[in-house]
Order: C-alpha cells, then sequence, then structure tokens
C-alpha cells in the first residue's frame, strides 16, 4: 500500500487466503478452492498414468513401480484428505444452495441472527464426517508402508 | 429466469452429484474395500485393473465419471479465473482454452478406459 | 430523552481507560503514501469509535476526515475497517471492542478519497445496474395510481429482511469475491436484485437476470458468509444470494413458478371510519 497504489484499497488475494476476523466458513472457502485446485492437478495427471494400461502389463508394472515410493504415497494421501474435505465441504455447498438450512426470511431484530450462523451445525457435522472417511483411508494409507 | 451462465452453473451442480456416488464408489473400491473384507488381493495388480477396465458396467461408470469430473474441475477452474479482473476478451480466451482442454483430457482417458476393451472384442 | 444501554452498570462520565486509536492517513496531495496516525483517547462508558473519531478532531488533529451524518446507524456513511473487521464507527462502543489498540482504516475492497473515506460510487453505480425498482407491465397505473396494489403479510416477510439495507458498503468490504472481481456485482447489488425479485408487486424478475444471473453475477459467490457476519443491520446478503440460486436452479429444470404480479387492492366500499380520524390529505403528485 504505498502512493497512488493505496487508491486501490483492494485486498486481491489476500481476499482470498486470509480469512481474517471472519467466521470458519470463510476458512473453509478457501479451502474448498484450495482442495478443488489440487484435486484437479492430481486429476488430469491420475488420466494420463491410468491410461498406461493400454501399453500392457509391463508399462503398468513399471508405472505402478515408479508410483509406490513414500514420496507419492504420502502425496495420494493428501489428495485423499482433499478428497474427503472438498466432497463432504460439497455436499454442505449444494444444501445451502437449494435453501437448506438457511432458515427463512424473517424481519431482522436485534441481535440478528443469520443464515451462516443457522447452517454451521452442518459445517460441523460433515467435517466430522470428512475426519471419519480420512481415519477410514488412513489406515489403508499406511498398510501401503512396508513393516505396518 | 434462465442464463447461459445459470445453465452452465447447473451443470456443475450436477455434475458434482455424478461425482459425489461415482467417485464415492471408486474410492471405496481402491481404498476401503480391502478394510471391510469385500474385495481381496491387490486392486492396482494389473490383472485385477484389466478386470475392471473390461466389465462394462465398471467401463460406463469411468468414462461418466471422467466426463462429470473434468466439467466439474474446469468449470471450478474458469470460476477461479474469471474472479481475477481480466477483460471480457481474455474471459472468451480462457473459455475456449478450457473447453478444448477439456475435449482432449476426455479423448485421452475415455481411449484409455475403453481401447482395452475394443482390443479384447477384436481378439 | 434514551440512555444507550450499558450491559456494564449505569453510565457515567468517568474516564473508564486510555485508548491508543491509530489511524490510517491518505490524501492524495499532502500524504500520497499512507501513514497511521497515534492518537490517545480518554475513553468513557458508551462512547462510540465515531465520538472518539470527534474527540480526535476537536482535541488532537483537526485534519483527520471521515463521512458521517445520523450518528444512529441509520444513514450508512460511516462504515470503516475497526480492528480488522468492517464496523459502522457509531454503531461500534470502543469499550466493546475489548482493546487498548484500536485500528481504523478505510473499508477495503474500495478506492480510498482521503483518510477514512472510501469512494462508494462503485457501490451505487452496481446497485443501479440491478434495476432496484419495481418493474411491472401495467406502466399506466405506475405513471397514474389508482390504488394500491395488493399484499399480504406473508408475501412481506419474503422480502422485508433484505429491504433493510442502508448501503454501507461493509458486505462488499468482507466479500473476498470482491476483493479481486471487479466487475462482480457483489452482496449489496445482489441481495436489492433479490429483494425486487421477491416483492409480490414486481414483475422485472427477466428484465435482473442478465446482470444478476450473468458471468459476474450470483455464480461468483460460494458461501464464504462474511458478508453476513459484518451486515450492522442483519440483512443476510449471504442468504439472498444463496435463495437467488436456489431460483436460478429451479428455472433450469422449468420448476420456477410463474410470477403473476400483485393486483390493485380492492377500494373499500363499506364500513365506517372510527371517530376522529380525519380525510387523508390530497395527492400532491
Amino acid at each position: 500500500m504505498q502512493g497512488s497504489e493505496f487508491k486501490k484499497n483492494r485486498l486481491g488475494l489476500m481476499g482470498w487466503l486470509s480469512g481474517g476476523r471472519y467466521g470458519v466458513e470463510r476458512y473453509a472457502y478457501t479451502l474448498h478452492r484450495l482442495t478443488g485446485l489440487a484435486i484437479l492437478a492430481y486429476f488430469i495427471l491420475h488420466i494420463f498414468v491410468t491410461s498406461a494400461r493400454v501399453l500392457g502389463e509391463e508399462a503398468w508394472n513399471t508405472v505402478m513401480g515408479f508410483l509406490n515410493s513414500p514420496a507419492f504415497k504420502v502425496g495420494e494421501f493428501l489428495v485423499y484428505l482433499a478428497f474427503a474435505y472438498h466432497a463432504l465441504n460439497g455436499i454442505r455447498l449444494v444444501l445451502t444452495e437449494l435453501g437448506f438450512f438457511l432458515g427463512t426470511p424473517c424481519q431482522p431484530v436485534f441481535p440478528y441472527s443469520n443464515s451462516v450462523k443457522r447452517q454451521r451445525p452442518v459445517l460441523v457435522v460433515v467435517m466430522i464426517v470428512a475426519a471419519v472417511v480420512v481415519l477410514l483411508g488412513g489406515v489403508d494409507f499406511l498398510r501401503a508402508f512396508p513393516g505396518e | 429466469m434462465r442464463t447461459r451462465e445459470s445453465t452452465l452453473w447447473t451443470w456443475h451442480l450436477v455434475a458434482g452429484a455424478v461425482i459425489l456416488v461415482l467417485l464415492g464408489i471408486h474410492m471405496f473400491i481402491m481404498h476401503l474395500a480391502d478394510f471391510f473384507g469385500t474385495v481381496q488381493g491387490d486392486v492396482l495388480e494389473f490383472s485385477s485393473v484389466m478386470e475392471r477396465s473390461l466389465d462394462a458396467t465398471f467401463a460406463v461408470m469411468y468414462v461418466v465419471l471422467l466426463a462429470a469430473a473434468l466439467y466439474h474441475g474446469l468449470y471450478g477452474l474458469r470460476n477461479i479465473i474469471f474472479e481475477l479482473s481480466i477483460s471480457e476478451r481474455a474471459e472468451r480466451v480462457i473459455s475456449v482454452l478450457l473447453v478444448l482442454a477439456g475435449v482432449a483430457l476426455f479423448l485421452v482417458g475415455a481411449y484409455g478406459t475403453l481401447a482395452v476393451h475394443s482390443a479384447q472384442a477384436g481378439v | 430523552m434514551i440512555e444507550p444501554v450499558s450491559t456494564q452498570g449505569e453510565k457515567t462520565d468517568e474516564i473508564v481507560k486510555n485508548v491508543k486509536f491509530k489511524v490510517l492517513r491518505f490524501d492524495r496531495d499532502t500524504i500520497p503514501s499512507p501513514r497511521v496516525d497515534s492518537f490517545d483517547v480518554p475513553v468513557k462508558k458508551g462512547m462510540t469509535v465515531l465520538d472518539a473519531l470527534q474527540y480526535i478532531k476537536e482535541n488532537l488533529d483537526s485534519t483527520l476526515s471521515w463521512r458521517f451524518s445520523c450518528r444512529m446507524g441509520v444513514c450508512g456513511s460511516c462504515g470503516m475497517f475497526i480492528n480488522g473487521f468492517p464496523r459502522l464507527a457509531c454503531n461500534t462502543q470502543v469499550l466493546e471492542l475489548e482493546a487498548d489498540v484500536v485500528d481504523l482504516k478505510p473499508l477495503p475492497n474500495f478506492d480510498t478519497i482521503k483518510d477514512l473515506v472510501p469512494d462508494l460510487a462503485v457501490l451505487f453505480e452496481k446497485h443501479r445496474s440491478v434495476r432496484p425498482f419495481t418493474l411491472r407491465k401495467d406502466i399506466a397505473e405506475l405513471d397514474n395510481p389508482s390504488g394500491e396494489f395488493f399484499q399480504t403479510t406473508d408475501e412481506l416477510q419474503r422480502y422485508l429482511q433484505f429491504a433493510y439495507c442502508i448501503k454501507c458498503g461493509l458486505c462488499m468490504a468482507a466479500c473476498p469475491t470482491v476483493a479481486t472481481d471487479r466487475r462482480y456485482l457483489g452482496p449489496q447489488a445482489l441481495t436489492q436484485a433479490h429483494r425486487y425479485n421477491m416483492d409480490s408487486r414486481d414483475e422485472g424478475r427477466d428484465e435482473r437476470k442478465d446482470e444478476a444471473l450473468g458471468t459476474h453475477g450470483v455464480f461468483r459467490c460460494h458461501f464464504a458468509g462474511a458478508c453476513s457476519e459484518a451486515c450492522p443491520k442483519g440483512v443476510d446478503p449471504a442468504f439472498a444470494i444463496q435463495l437467488m440460486k436456489r431460483d436460478a436452479l429451479k428455472a433450469s429444470f422449468g420448476l420456477l413458478r410463474k410470477k403473476k404480479a400483485a393486483p390493485l387492492a380492492p377500494k373499500v366500499t363499506s364500513g365506517k371510519r372510527m371517530e376522529g380520524v380525519p380525510d387523508a390529505p390530497k395527492r400532491t403528485v
């Protein structure tokens, strides 16, 4: 924020990345975005990797052997985390976009309630489910490491 | 009350719901089936992969999932790019590029899934 | 006179504590690169941030600028970024912030004219673009009204909440999409579009759709919810936008019910007026 730059008092990308002092939904929004991008990147890679089956068993085994390293397994688990979050938070977003759990419009009387607060329990519930999904998947990923 | 954008967004939502079901099944098989004991052995073994590829139900499922996930993902990416205050001209260029990328990736993925099918049928 | 309600006991003139106000200063001609000025303000119970600014202007620095008018949360002039959250200065008591240092900045996501004065012109332009007024096909009746349009209490409830908007711009300052997207209509304008779409007397839903459901309309909202938390009037913009998305989804599947504009209320032909109630004044327009 220097000089005439200050005229453009926009938060820019910091507005996306920093939830500031707002509610947990704004952090959920940032995470939804980041996990979405991560999943898309993985998915495009996944299309090419799994297409290796066309080239026969040998090619498939080469690729799978390459992907069996601990680094890739950890990366894969991170994508699994992203998937669990994105899917469950996505369910909440679709439900709210369909108008569920938001309450009904009413004359505002102080202290004001709002739809964001009213749907917050749904966020808690989907995050608990996401945690369960992550735990179940985590067991599977741990098996990938020898000695477990 | 329909616009081009509202139609695209509706498909984004529908694709999301489709992914939720199909990717749920996919994830269950790849990471949880062993845990629950419904599938035995390594799901990434070539034979296991081919077995699923050659199953018509799985093949259809994979292609539908591919299409839905590409649409959902690339529309999401478009959302993010469109929120960066780019010019209308750049928006049009990005849209075209994303459609081309989507079609190309779909062809690659569909070939990867279905080629083994036709090869098998040919034999 | 109604005394402000204090949860901290009786209102007194006693100075509770000294609070340091760190105010961002900017002026295109004299302070081209923004700086932060500190002021010590003795704070009394019930003192608002607006009162503190008045104290600074009267006693410490007369060049400080901000915008205000009504002093009671009605006009929407004094929105500013107070301790990292967009609030109305008149609606925020210094003691409720529970801080020894108060940071004051102009509203983010707007250009700054001077010190704490944001340029709200963009907000009004966007507001105007969604046609925030009753659109009807019977123009003759609108131009030369012969009565009132009929509306039930239930119909009123559907939009009343969204009509409380005071155009202060706090929701725009809170919105992450407005932070990057210049063309996004923003929570304020979209809420007003929904307010008129929901009004039973209105027929303009399809005339607003190109803006409200366009490339930079409701679909740029991803329910971060910050606007609803920031709104000082309980308007709940995020709610209005989600409801509009629901209607858009319904319309995509052809499930959105056609709207019939409210008819004129039937003229009262019978009944007796209560005693002592005078005739309505003559029409002036």
